[in-house]
């Protein structure tokens, strides 16, 4: 997975920034869904979310995270009547996508700080690094 | 060589930069359920590099998992305030010792030149 040369810690902060923007990504996809009517309870939308792994590198001891999957929740939609509406089936009901709008945008805030997180650890050890390779 | 210039502090920069590393691995799976934070043991790994070993081994050998106040639910011991102070520890520790190999190679350039 880490491919032929050994982790550095630049790269376990970019995968772990480049994870944190699919968890973003998820967030923003059922934001954007939110409320979405559909005429049967299989077609209406249901959250997606990703899933992380631990991205273990035995030649250099650090591990990564990777994005092991992103999965549909298995949240139900929400079953309204309302037969004026276009997308009404036989009965008269229409299916809304059940999107908790707080709940993604805690998501969003968390994956953005954790971001920031590694952002900070990467300019740290940067300058560090970078007094090393001067070294005046 | 470099140990017999630098004394101990050549491996401590490497020892440094090696738990710099693995604290980030812990930032970077503070979401990753099950996943466990993990230190290096300064002193331990010190220790071990006097006895001969490298200065990687030393620090692969002197790997502890960290024992967390409060375990989340879903099994990570990750604790941001933990690694952030971890981390600025690290990092002022790798400059200090950056500091020191500095006056050893200054010390050693000005007795070369003869000034």
């Amino acid at each position: 997975m880490a491919g032929p040369s050994p982790l550095t810690l630049f790269g376990v902060a970019q995968r772990g920034m480049s994870a944190q923007l699919v968890r973003m990504n998820a967030a923003s996809s059922n934001l954007a869904n939110a409320g979405t009517v559909a005429s049967s309870e299989d077609a209406a939308y249901r959250p997606v979310r990703a899933v992380f792994a631990e991205d273990y590198d035995r030649a250099s001891g650090l591990s990564t995270v990777r994005v092991s999957g992103v999965m549909r929740e298995s949240a139900a939609p929400a079953k309204e009547h309302s037969p004026n509406h276009p997308l009404a089936d036989a009965n008269g009901d229409i299916w809304t996508a059940p999107v908790d709008e707080n709940a993604e945008m805690v998501e969003m805030l968390d994956a953005s700080r954790q971001y920031q997180n590694l952002v900070e650890a990467i300019s740290t050890a940067k300058q560090l690094m970078l007094d090393t390779l001067r070294m005046k | 060589m470099a140990s017999s210039l630098f004394g101990i502090h050549g491996v401590a920069l490497e020892l440094r930069s090696q738990r710099l590393g693995l604290i980030t691995s812990n930032i970077a799976n503070a979401g990753t359920p099950g996943y466990k934070a993990r230190d290096i043991d300064f002193g331990a790994a010190l220790r071990a590099s006097e006895r001969g070993q490298g200065a990687e081994r030393a620090g692969q050998s002197a790997q502890r998992y960290r024992v967390p106040v409060l375990p989340g639910l879903d099994g990570n011991t990750v604790e941001m305030a933990t690694e952030q102070t971890a981390f600025a520890e690290t990092a002022v520790g790798y400059e200090a010792t950056l500091s020191f190999i500095r006056g050893r190679t200054e010390t050693v350039t000005r007795a070369l030149k003869g000034e």
